[in-house]
């Protein structure tokens, strides 16, 4: 296997070693009848490149990010490939200054808005679905389809097109709706219009996942269940919160945790737009720690910034995790 | 269910606003690819190309390093799909087929992996390929983008698996075949459309990745379009024409390739986490 000898030759760090994912210590989900057939280390054997790829290219870096994160790492260390470890300089460093929790703030707020923005539209949108005719609901799955599937990059640009200050199609349309003074406003000037166009962007190209798994998720609602609401003298209104919404929670739980995750690591539309500009005030924590580390090159607080980052996320994918094995509890 | 005529008329309005919406973005870059740049800077937006032009086209086309970039990225993508395709299948089927102590660890061990932050752990494997003298060469790129690929492909495709009759196996090996012959000629077949829907995902992820391409290589002729692109129209300056076009030319691949495959795509998407 090629890709076993190149992921490999990087194998004599011995931090490889030392990387390992943790595992819930369980094993009592096993077959019976099982172990004793020939070839109990097939599975294994069939396992082992997937999990090798994962703890050397995933565990790895992570390691990597501890420690750096405990290392004075700034332009001569790095030349020099010095290792001066500080101690928890960094982060004493990065936590006392005013300006990361600015970017805390700005992130939480930022995350908070798409997706609040994102699981409420999509959530609509998906209900519409199950509500058109055949045709329509075509139509609107091909618009949503062709959101979803615009790169990042591509879309980033064309929404710096459609907001461009001189002959973008939005500052036309606002100045016809009689908001002259929009008539040549620079949407990338600010921190506030700047993040507006970046949070129409996100939720422009976010909303068709959520839409679409929506509606195949109320597909799969029994009829029956209508019918019974329906004998039961339940209304529209009352069928959807007594049938539909109960049958969706589980779904929105874990979307909205999905989308959190999703947005608050987002990197690329933010940096295309603007770089995190105007004056840095549209870097979020992943932005914030790029420029830090590598633009600045305080590589060491760069890092402690990321740690600090990877740690709330571990902390929101664990109890996403948990929730959706929770639910899939029969499927494992 | 009757409805009144109002009850069935406002779902439909609703639809097509909402089309116009998703659509208009994308329509408004292939259209202002096409337009001659009079139409594209004139007072009032020209809202359906009638003058088509492909000057446009042929400045981003000729621009530097242009066909590189498309050799570099088409490279990177292909190769981090096929090998996370070839090591995610023989992890999928033990997943969904054998039954062995720590099997259900390894599904959240993948799960977790799914998730993982790339975009934040940037510095930390910049130092790695950096201390391994990789900087600016594909190499890096095509393993991190197998790695980001590989835990939902495995899930996806253990899928895929299970939903293939244990019976089609079994018969198959009463009739003398070994397992591994048996998943060759009766799992194998069936498992292609589910392999293509897959694939879609990697397709994706690989051909949109920017933040670890902009740390790792800073020689140009090592980059990907991503990259290019968001740096085109700084080069560019406000030549909307060529930025649109080269655009145009990123996209349409992946949304031809969505079109086709979505609908295969999405009953296996609702089981994992993606984002075109």
């Amino acid at each position: 296997m090629s890709v076993q000898t190149q992921g490999t030759d990087t194998a004599g760090e011995p931090a490889v070693r030392k990387a390992r994912i943790p595992r819930p210590p369980r094993g009592a989900d096993r077959d019976p009848a099982s172990p004793a057939r020939r070839g109990a280390g097939a599975p294994y054997l069939l396992v082992l490149p997937a999990l090798l790829a994962t703890v050397v290219l995933l565990g790895w870096p992570l390691v990597k990010n501890g420690m750096l994160s405990f290392q004075n790492l700034n332009p001569r260390q790095l030349i020099q490939h010095l290792t001066e470890w500080n101690g928890v300089e960094n982060y004493r460093s990065v936590l006392s200054e005013p300006e990361f929790w600015h970017v805390v703030e700005r992130s939480v707020f930022f995350t908070a808005v798409n997706v609040v923005l994102i699981v409420g539209i999509g959530t609509l949108i998906g209900l519409l679905l199950a509500r058109l005719g055949k045709r329509m609901r075509l139509l609107l799955m091909i618009g949503l389809v062709l959101a979803w599937a615009m790169p990042y990059v591509a879309a980033t640009t064309v929404y710096q097109w459609l907001f461009a200050q001189r002959f973008g199609v939005v500052n036309w349309v606002l100045d016809r709706l009689g908001w002259h003074s929009m008539a040549d406003h620079n949407w990338l000037g600010s921190q506030f219009s700047t993040f507006f166009v970046v949070i129409v962007l996100i939720v422009w190209q976010s909303v068709p996942f959520v839409a679409i798994n929506l509606y195949a998720a109320t597909t799969t609602i029994p009829k029956e269940l209508y019918e019974a609401a329906a004998l039961d003298g339940a209304g529209a209104w009352q069928s959807f919160t007594s049938v539909t919404l109960p049958f969706l929670r589980p779904f929105l739980y874990s979307t909205t945790f999905l989308e959190v995750i999703w947005v608050f690591k987002s990197f690329t539309q933010l940096f295309a737009m603007n770089e995190g500009g105007p004056d840095r005030l549209t870097e979020t924590l992943p932005i914030y720690a790029y420029v830090e580390g590598v633009g600045n090159q305080h590589f060491g607080v760069g890092a402690a910034i990321s740690f600090l980052t990877i740690v709330a996320l571990l902390v929101i994918t664990s109890y996403y995790l948990r929730m959706v094995l929770k639910q899939e509890e029969d499927e494992l | 269910m009757k409805r009144s005529l109002f009850g069935r008329l406002w779902p439909n309005a609703t639809a097509v606003v909402l089309f116009a919406g998703f659509v208009f973005p994308v329509y408004w870059m292939f259209a202002t690819a096409f337009k001659p740049t009079g139409d594209i800077i004139s007072e009032n937006p020209v809202w359906f190309p009638t003058n088509i032009t492909l000057s446009h086209f042929k400045k981003a086309v000729d621009a530097d390093h242009f066909w590189t970039l498309v050799v570099n990225s088409v490279t990177v993508t292909v190769l981090s799909v096929v090998f996370s395709l070839v090591i995610a299948l023989f992890a999928a089927f033990a997943l969904a087929r054998l039954r062995f102590k720590g099997r259900r660890g390894l599904i959240v061990t993948f799960m977790l992996a799914q998730m993982a932050p790339w975009e934040v752990m940037i510095i930390a494997i910049y130092m790695i390929v950096r201390d391994n003298d990789m900087l600016n060469s594909l190499v890096p790129l095509t393993v991190f983008y197998t790695m980001m690929v590989l835990p939902l492909t495995v899930l996806t495709l253990r899928g895929y698996v299970a939903a293939v009759p244990k019976e089609l196996e079994e018969s198959a090996m009463v009739d003398g075949c070994t397992r591994v012959q048996a998943f060759r000629r009766v799992i194998f077949p069936l498992l292609a459309p589910g392999l293509m829907a897959t694939s879609l995902f990697g397709f994706i992820t690989a051909w949109n990745e920017f933040p670890l391409v902009l740390i790792l290589n800073k020689d140009v002729e090592k980059q990907t379009l991503p990259l290019w692109l968001s740096q085109f129209q700084t080069a560019f300056g406000d030549d909307w024409g060529a930025t649109m076009a080269a655009s145009s030319l990123f996209a349409l691949p992946i949304l031809i390739l969505f079109i086709f495959l979505q609908r295969k795509a999405v009953s296996g998407l609702t089981d994992g986490a993606v984002k075109g």
